[in-house]
């Protein structure tokens, strides 16, 4: 398997490809600073969010009983998964009770960390997102690469390709407003045509068991309110405690994802309406296993704003498709290590620990010490690279003995000088992408002794 | 067998409590804002998410409003009993399907929010859940007592309602997932106007 490092060398070949998502990415975070400027009361919702989080963290399991009494009273059927082969079958089991073989659903990624899709259709369930950029990765046969941008790595000219093929548009159209209007026609079709729902949930609350889902499409409402049977799964660190709280993260949430004020659409679903099926699926999946580490459990706050990817130097050059793993970018590198460590040891080195990431968590994740963390935690366990763990050795050595530093300093300037091919080439990491330097005349320390010499 | 059957339920719950941290309390925040200009405020935000504001004195002019706005002959249904013409009170118990070819509804929205533009439907005000999404466009009406600030205000006023369902719309269904350019009218309405009705009693 090639890791991290690897995929993204694929994916720098296409420089100037690297360069539009990188700065399309910025783009976004640059909307993200405009619209948190107006809000002088910014920093004051982000402690306040990280903190109601933090308690909801260390309450937890009586808010998921709360929850789970009130949603049960609201009519809603509760269902309790251990892991993501468990949430499969119940999402199987609930289908199959009802006779329905086809689904239509809206945007969930905890439905792609469960690799819901393949489980449904190798039993015969045909699957339909309905989000666009989810059609549109479906429709590529390819994952997610963005949490909130699912598609946000394709080109306007491939995905006309793939509407054209599957949708039946003109070769070569790639007018954004035609090809939405294609897939409106179409999945408006499925709308009306599926008596099965699923959707991810935004928030769930605890004092009254209702939920939140938000979209700017309206796809999700679109599905469970014609549905007969609507499906919601959720991880169990969705919760709040109280409805009032949600007027907090509903002001942070799509400021930091897109830029926008509020998602088109925030609905509150807190009975099934009236002769529909409503399920709840609250998933475990590891997440009370990374509760139970403390380095890594603020984590759990996270609220899948995106905008820990958007403003990741490593992401916007790298792509979503180079972590492997359902959430990428920075807040997935911290999560996915919980899950498998020997799998996703690559994903902590993907970082320059720049500590951006930390600055726009709108729930005050410190993510750039957490990846630091995994890194400590991954070298004892023995998942690293043995040739980065013996070059951080070398390296450990070299600065506690500042002779040998100091000469090993000066050997390589004067290599650098006399010999460059001996660093200007390709067994050198470094040199790909980039000129070396000039080596320095002197080092710091050789500079100061002449200073001070001159001075006296 | 039953002696081993512990159910993910419990072992979830077991996890979770053995892993959970020490309890924290915290404080709610009060933001005090500004409740000067609301409904210009509201019309600019909501303008910038691809609305439209009109203002209107009475609840007689939505229809000349909607003739002058809106294409003839379409199906058009509202939840406000004054809108005669448009009366949709009979759709609450039909099949939400039949609503596909809606083109225009009419609604009241309880609550418009300052700062973002949206507008708060409890259920009861949708005739059918799916009806603000499956219309090809949508009016909501507000009174002038409807504004808040922010959405903390807005909760303060949803308090412990029961609804069943309720959902904040801030402006037409729309996407930028091709390439991030803005499309509006993704899966729901083309367009979505929020009309202040001024003299309206409710």
């Amino acid at each position: 398997m090639k890791d991290h490092s690897e995929l993204s060398a694929i994916f720098n070949a296409d420089e100037q490809r690297v360069n539009w998502h990188d700065e399309t990415l910025w783009w976004i975070r640059q909307k993200r600073d405009k619209a948190v400027k107006t809000l002088p009361e910014w920093e004051l919702l982000r402690e306040n969010a990280s903190q109601i989080k933090q308690h909801t963290l260390s309450n937890l399991s009586a808010y998921l009983e709360q929850f789970e009494a009130k949603a049960l009273a609201n009519g809603v059927k509760v269902h309790w998964a251990a892991n993501a082969a468990e949430h499969n079958e119940i999402v199987l089991s609930i289908l199959k009770r009802n006779g329905i073989n086809r689904m239509v659903k809206s945007k969930s990624m905890l439905t792609e960390e469960c690799h819901l899709n393949t489980f449904l259709e190798n039993n015969g369930i045909e699957v339909i997102d309905s989000d666009l950029g989810e059609r549109i990765v479906q429709l590529a046969k390819e994952p997610p690469s963005h949490i909130v941008l699912p598609c946000i790595h394709k080109k306007k000219e491939e995905i006309g390709e793939l509407f054209h093929e599957h949708l039946g548009t003109p070769v070569g159209e790639a007018d954004p407003q035609v090809l939405t209007e294609a897939a409106r026609q179409d999945l408006r079709n499925v709308f009306l045509t599926r008596r099965a729902a699923l959707t991810g949930v935004n928030f769930a609350v605890a004092e009254t068991g209702e939920m939140v889902i938000c979209t700017n499409e309206g796809n999700a409402d679109m599905g469970a309110h014609l549905a007969d049977v609507h499906i919601a799964s959720m991880g169990i660190e969705k919760l709040v405690p109280q409805r009032r709280h949600l007027g907090v993260f509903l002001r942070l949430l799509a400021r930091s994802a897109t830029g926008q004020p509020i998602t088109t659409y925030s609905s509150h679903l807190r009975t099934p309406r009236s002769g529909q099926q409503m399920h709840i699926i609250l998933v475990d999946n590891g997440r009370s296993q990374q509760l139970g580490r403390e380095s890594f459990r603020n984590s759990l706050k996270c609220i899948r704003c995106g905008a820990c990817m958007n403003t990741c130097p490593v992401y916007r050059k790298s792509g979503g498709h180079s972590y492997q793993y359902t959430i990428s970018g920075p807040i997935g590198s911290i999560l996915a290590p919980n899950l498998d460590m020997k799998k996703h040891a690559d994903l902590p080195f993907a970082s320059t620990l720049c500590g951006s990431c930390t600055n726009v968590c709108p729930v005050k994740i410190d993510i750039h010490n957490q990846l630091y963390q995994w890194r400590q935690e991954l070298v004892s366990a023995g998942y690293v690279d043995a040739k980065k763990k013996w070059g951080m050795k070398a390296m450990s050595f070299l600065f506690a003995h500042p002779s040998l530093f100091s000469w090993a300093g000066k050997v390589g300037r004067r290599l650098m000088t006399a010999a460059p091919y001996l660093f200007n080439n390709k067994l050198n990491p470094w040199y790909n992408q980039r000129e070396m330097p000039s080596a320095a005349k002197q080092s710091f320390r050789e500079w100061y002794k002449q200073r001070a010499k001159n001075e006296s | 067998m039953k002696v081993n059957m512990v159910t993910s339920r419990e072992r979830i719950l077991k996890a979770v409590k053995a892993n959970q941290p020490n309890f924290v309390s915290f404080a709610d925040i009060n933001i005090p804002q500004s409740t000067e200009d609301l409904p210009n405020k509201f019309a600019l935000a909501l303008r910038n998410v691809g609305g439209n504001f009109v203002e209107l004195d009475h609840l007689q002019e939505v229809e000349n409003y909607i003739n002058e706005n809106f294409k003839q002959g379409g199906r058009v249904l509202s939840s406000i009993p004054e809108l005669l013409k448009f009366n949709g009170l009979d759709v609450i118990d039909t099949d939400p399907h039949s609503l596909a070819n809606v083109e225009l509804a009419v609604l009241r929205a309880d609550i418009a929010v300052a700062e973002n533009g949206a507008c708060w439907l409890p259920e009861v005000n949708t005739l059918q859940r799916v009806l603000p999404f499956i219309a090809q466009h949508l009016i909501l009406l507000v009174s002038i007592k409807a504004f808040v600030p922010t959405m903390h205000q807005a909760y303060e006023i949803i308090g412990r309602d029961a609804y069943g369902y309720g959902v904040f719309i801030a402006g037409p269904s729309k996407t930028a997932d091709i390439e991030q350019s803005l499309v509006l009218g993704a899966h729901g309405p083309r367009s979505m106007t929020v009309c202040l009705v001024n003299e309206w009693a409710t």
